[in-house]
């Protein structure tokens, strides 16, 4: 070969030199729990009061220890890791009320949190009976009752309006985009109010159905939203390809675009459950609650899980207040949960 | 310009030694070990997907922006392995400079903060930047035709100025090496010869490296060419000479395969 090539080399193991070596990482650690060590040899030594002081001590010691590697580095290393360190904390610090919610909530509930909890309803307990007695089964009904109807009705229609502002782009886009826009904003007391003055009032009844609909007025504007943007999202060509092959719109929209976007209209739909799961207030003037199983949605008050808090909540005993506690539990589980699987599904459209 | 075969070949202080890239388990490239010749343009030719661009990658260490990345082998600047521990990629990355297959310039910045945009973003300090602009404008090609707009925004250029503006851009921080990867392919013509004459130009004063998998640019642009090949596991290469020689009589028979456009 000529002088610019040198023996070709054909096996070798890969590395990631770039990367900070696991020696150093591994120094780095074992360093820091000496001074953890340090710090609680220092605190039994002398008397610093308790966590606070052992945190201080843990902290002063990290800081010089830090200090002093941080003036080993070139000026931009150290400008580069002041920014970086910032901008973790600022993170760690917007997180830690959120975990200290779910962490308190997470203590106070678990104590109610028995079998009978999921299967019972309180028609014969009193809120004040003991915890093994009585449960929320009739709450967990009716709130997965109220969420289905208002799905049913609310996912077509936002899935709709999402392809009549994308797809059809008649001369009312403007205005089904703006009105959508402006619903989200509609706070949650008015849309019960609303129904209530509507459909309460012309059934003479509250219902489970009732507060279905106070719940699709809060659940259409996200379920459009989420609608409309991804199916802006999918390219113009796929469009082109189906009518190149002489499709008619419509068909083209139900075949080619709309399974396009599947995953995205579920998590469009999974959002807008997880929006309306925990309203209270739309519930009120609606569905009121109820201390027993009901199974009809069109004819009497229904419990919800929301509802159950509240009405908990107010009575105020000790016993009543720990099922209540419970219940938020078992609520921000199920949000949490819904959220889980609209992220997964949510990555898996095929463009 | 050209080497003739007796000159000895003064070398630009650029080399790898058995350079081997993954990308998570999979093996692109198998260890190349190649001298770059100083002030010369050396060109990485091959079919797609045998590993030119990703070698290329190793050279400036962009390699490893990609997550699942690993590499192996030596990649040496001056003599000193630029992936040793405490090297600083970032001022590797001022002496090796990198123009791109799609025009980039900043859209958040005129013409005239684009080109000195490397300065601005490496803390250094910008002397005189009239002349600076003059300077890498004049040596992109583009001088004349931005002087008097320098305050335009830098995407109201067309696709050809665009990428002469990334060239200008590049040669502010002022490095020894030029690494471009498909600089004309998403080009026409006519801009594609506009930058051919500039790579010319540049390579009497820096070094610059090409990936192209246009055979023809090779033959018009290179001083020097390596041919690198797959055959369905890592990329490796086959043969590097002076283009001339890879041309006209190649010692490997793939390489005269390639060059007569049989295959890629």
């Amino acid at each position: 070969m000529s002088d610019i090539v040198a023996e070709q080399v054909a096996e070798a193991t890969p590395t990631q030199p770039w990367l900070r070596p696991q020696s150093a990482i591994r120094r780095d650690i074992a360093t820091f729990v000496g001074l953890a060590v340090l710090a609680y040899g220092i605190v039994l030594f002398t008397g610093f009061a308790r966590v606070d002081g052992w945190l201080i001590v843990f902290f002063c010691l990290s800081f010089g220890l830090i200090f002093r590697r941080a003036r080993m580095m070139s000026q931009k290393d150290r400008r580069n890791a002041l920014v970086q360190v910032v901008i973790v904390a600022a993170a760690v610090v917007a997180f830690l009320p959120w975990m200290s919610i779910l962490a308190s909530v997470a203590a106070k509930g678990v104590t109610a949190l028995r079998p009978n909890f999921f299967f019972r309803d309180m028609r014969t307990t009193t809120p004040d009976d003991e915890l093994t007695l009585g449960g929320a089964a009739h709450a967990l009904l009716g709130t997965f009752t109220m969420v289905i109807i208002a799905t049913i009705i609310t996912l077509p229609l936002g899935i709709l309006s999402g392809v009549y502002v994308t797809e059809i782009r008649g001369r009312l886009t403007k205005l089904v985009r703006f009105v959508v826009q402006s619903m989200s904003g509609v706070p949650s007391i008015v849309a019960g109010l609303f129904i209530y003055t509507t459909y309460v009032n012309a059934t003479n009844t509250f219902s489970a159905l009732a507060g279905s609909l106070a719940l699709g007025v809060l659940m259409l504007p996200t379920v459009a939203r989420t609608s409309e943007e991804v199916l802006k999202l999918v390219p113009e060509d796929i469009r082109g390809a189906s009518y190149a092959l002489g499709s008619r719109q419509w068909r083209t929209i139900l075949y080619v675009v709309l399974p396009t976007v599947r995953s995205g209209l579920t998590t469009a739909a999974i959002l807008g459950v997880a929006r309306v799961i925990g309203e209270t207030a739309p519930l009120l003037l609606t569905s009121l609650s109820n201390t027993s199983f009901v199974f009809n949605p069109v004819k009497g008050p229904m419990a919800s899980m929301p509802m159950y808090v509240f009405g908990l909540l107010q009575i105020g005993t000790e016993y009543a207040i720990a099922r209540a506690w419970a219940g938020s539990l078992v609520l921000l589980l199920i949000v949490f949960a819904l959220f889980v699987v609209a992220r997964k599904l949510g990555g898996k459209d095929r463009r | 310009m050209t080497t003739t075969i007796e000159e000895p070949v003064q070398f630009a202080g650029l080399e790898t030694a058995g350079a081997h890239a993954w990308f998570g388990n999979h093996h692109a490239l198998a260890g190349v070990s190649l001298k770059f010749p100083a002030r010369s343009v050396t060109g990485l030719i091959g079919p797609s997907g045998c590993g030119k661009s990703t070698y290329l990658r190793l050279l400036n260490r962009m390699h490893e922006f990609i997550p699942g990345a690993a590499m192996a082998g030596e990649v040496r600047l001056h003599g000193n392995d630029i992936y040793a521990q405490g090297v600083d990629a970032a001022s590797i990355r001022l002496k090796v400079g990198m123009v791109f297959q799609k025009p980039n310039p900043f859209p958040a910045m005129t013409i005239a903060e684009n080109v000195l945009s490397g300065l601005k973003l490496a803390h250094l300090k910008i002397e005189n930047p009239d002349d600076i602009l003059e300077r890498c404008l004049t040596q992109a090609g583009l001088w004349k035709e931005v002087k008097d707009r320098l305050g335009n925004a830098g995407g109201s250029l067309s696709g050809g100025q665009q990428q002469r503006l990334c060239i200008a851009r590049s040669l502010a921080v002022e490095p020894e090496v030029l690494l471009m990867d498909e600089p004309c392919s998403a080009l026409d013509p006519g801009s594609t010869l506009r930058i051919e004459e500039t790579i010319k130009d540049l390579a009497q004063r820096i070094t610059i490296v090409i990936v192209t998998h246009n055979m023809q640019q090779a033959s018009r642009v290179s001083d020097y060419c390596a041919f690198f090949l797959t055959d369905g596991g890592p990329g490796y290469l086959v043969e590097a000479d002076v283009t001339r020689k890879m041309f006209t009589s190649p010692k490997d028979e793939r390489t005269a395969d390639y060059v007569q456009g049989k295959f890629g």
